[in-house]
């Protein structure tokens, strides 16, 4: 791959809660184009760092660049430009419970395109059927939705603006395997057709060995960065164990057989 | 000039050749475009993209939108170069049945509404009753049999509800209970002092406060307070799954969230209510004071004289059983809550203005009650 433009970039991210130290002077880099996969222990401070790029939680030291631009610096009317031009996805889902699956996906149209509600409506629909959901699914409200279906919304709305660059944070947690191997289609599908970078927190080996090109792994409070095929040679004791251990194994004879 | 696309005729032939990025927060200006785009005359419409840098899949369905109305028109539309793949992305998904968004719900407008809407109403008020029956009768048997032993009635828990709605309430309750018998006093003492009779206004503070209004507004007070954060606090459970978590694990959410607000509300609110009394009485002894020059000296004594033997019990007796409504139109909104916020905050505005009312309804009660036995 040719040396690309930096995308998104964390410098020096310094997180902490009460004498809790999450990250200190984490650095990351997503090149455009990139699928980036954010991995870690449980607690490590994955959703912790995805939340200070959303901007939903100011770091105590260091800084957030998007397309070269220190979001801290941002005016609010440039912040929002901003904002239009990524989509993300909750752990849960955080679908607005009181609209529909239909509203919810023209949510994010209706507070940046001025389009008309026809047109608004089918765009709206065209994501849901894009994220392989059911049509009738569209006037349901959240509570009526599986789990699956829910992470399928979020998707489709995180969608709606069609992003450069998507943020998912766990997309297939909780997935049946066949639903979740046809996530990782849809997102290569997106990733190829639409040049999104993707950035996700995952712990699906399937997902990060068939979707990713780059790993971040969080270890020691910062951030270990390389390509797929050179992190699994990392000699640092967890993401030794991270990729090679029991589960990984497994699934190397499964996919090796 | 258009920043979107180049457009170059000959003869009946139109060549567009797309440029720049077609984004979807640009697609109000595509489609300006695309509509200003004149089509008389033209047969032939070849579509060049070797320049255009991005296509997403919103700017990609409006020009599959402008490729049909183009075709409609009998135009021919080809591509030089291949067709875009988002163009195929947009004919697979699409390809699918046709779906109408949801529209306004249908409403038959006829002879027979009337009829059905009010058969409706009985139905949906003889359910409301119902269930809100079975929620007294379930609450009445866990208190029965919760009250076998210490532990079951959560001291712990109860604790906390008296400290959440008594003891932080204590700054407002005395605040207002301050303002209201100064409003009072200063009231009758415009009136009574016509007569020479202001003495008299320590009779009607003292009265006022002592038998009605201290307690009425602590409970209008902690209704608006901790009726709605019952309420809320349930309901944000119940969407949280909580409560279903409790049922899971074989304990009873209404041993363990209804009883001990319930109880801690009943403890805090008599509490809260002697406190609003003695401002109250602290209020109006400052205005005779400053107003109408009656030492505290002889306040005091007035008030010992008004006081009958039941003044005071008679509004202290009345705190408990108010809290009790309060509490009880709370937590059972609360438990209503289910699948959306927007019910979360309706049911807690239920629960706010159901309280109130229940309280000022018992009072009005009370009052009957007591002046037929007589005190």
């Amino acid at each position: 791959m040719p040396a690309s433009r930096v995308i998104l970039e964390c410098r020096g991210i310094v997180n902490r809660f009460g004498g809790q130290v999450v990250h200190d002077g984490l650095d990351m880099q997503v090149y455009a184009a990139d699928v980036f996969a954010i991995v870690g222990a449980s607690g490590a401070g994955k959703s912790v760092l995805l939340r200070t790029i959303l901007g939903l939680q100011h770091p105590r030291a260091g800084v957030v660049l998007i397309d070269g631009r220190d979001l801290a610096q941002l005016s609010d009317s440039e912040l929002r430009g901003v904002k239009a031009g990524y989509g993300a996805t909750f752990q849960a889902g955080a679908l607005y419970s009181a609209l529909t699956v239909l509203q919810n996906v023209q949510f994010p149209m209706i507070e940046h395109l001025q389009l008309p509600a026809a047109a608004r409506a089918e765009l709206a629909m065209l994501k849901i059927r894009l994220v392989g959901l059911p049509a009738d699914a569209a006037g349901k409200y959240p509570a009526q939705l599986s789990g699956g279906m829910v992470k399928r919304v979020a998707l489709a709305r995180a969608l709606a603006l069609d992003p450069q660059l998507l943020f998912l944070d766990e997309p297939t947690s909780g997935l049946d395997p066949i639903s979740a191997a046809a996530f990782d289609a849809l997102l290569l599908q997106l990733h190829r057709q639409l040049r999104l970078t993707v950035v996700m927190i995952t712990h699906d080996l399937d997902t990060i060995f068939h979707t990713c090109n780059r790993v971040g792994v969080i270890v020691d409070r910062r951030m270990e960065v390389d390509t797929l095929a050179r992190i699994v040679d990392h000699p640092n004791p967890w993401i030794q164990a991270y990729f090679h251990g029991e589960r990984a194994r497994a699934r190397e004879e499964r996919d090796g057989a | 000039m258009t920043d979107y696309f180049a457009a170059r005729r000959s003869a009946d032939s139109l060549e567009l050749g797309l440029k720049g990025e077609w984004r979807a927060l640009r697609l109000q200006q595509i489609g300006a475009e695309l509509a200003a785009l004149d089509l008389a005359g033209v047969r032939r419409l070849v579509i060049a993209t070797s320049d255009l840098a991005l296509l997403d899949l919103s700017s990609a369905w409006r020009l599959r939108e402008f490729i049909a109305e183009s075709e409609r028109a009998g135009v021919t539309v080809s591509f030089s170069g291949a067709r875009p793949d988002q163009l195929q992305v947009l004919d697979d998904a699409l390809a699918q049945v046709a779906f109408q968004p949801p529209g306004a719900p249908h409403h038959h407008e006829s002879l027979i509404e009337p009829v059905t809407s009010l058969g409706r109403h009985v139905v949906v008020i003889t359910r409301e009753t119902r269930a809100g029956l079975a929620f007294l009768g379930r609450v009445t048997l866990t208190a029965l049999s919760a009250c076998s032993s210490w532990q079951r009635l959560r001291p712990i828990a109860v604790a906390r509800h008296v400290y959440d709605t008594g003891v932080t309430a204590i700054p407002i309750v005395a605040l207002i209970a301050f303002l209201i018998s100064v409003i009072i006093a200063f009231l009758s003492a415009q009136q009574l002092q016509r007569f020479g009779a202001e003495i008299f206004v320590v009779d009607l503070v003292t009265i006022g406060v002592l038998r009605e209004l201290g307690v009425l507004l602590t409970a209008i007070i902690v209704a608006g307070r901790s009726g709605s954060a019952f309420a809320a606090e349930i309901g944000a459970m119940r969407l949280n799954e909580e409560v279903d978590a409790l049922y899971a694990t074989g304990a009873d959410p209404y041993e363990l969230l209804v009883l001990p607000r319930i109880l801690g509300l009943m403890i805090a609110l008599p509490l809260l209510t002697v406190i609003a009394d003695a401002i109250g009485l602290a209020g109006g002894a400052l205005l005779c004071r400053f107003l109408l020059d009656i030492p505290f000296t002889q306040y005091l004594n007035r008030v010992s004289e008004s006081i009958g033997a039941t003044t005071f019990w008679v509004g202290v007796v009345k705190a408990p059983v108010f809290a009790l409504l309060i509490a009880l139109a709370g937590v059972y909104r609360g438990l209503q809550v289910r699948d959306s916020s927007r019910e979360l905050g309706r049911l807690t505005t239920v629960a706010v203005v159901q309280s109130i009312f229940i309280v000022i309804l018992a009072d009005a009660l009370f009052a009957v009650l007591f002046m037929e036995i007589g005190i």
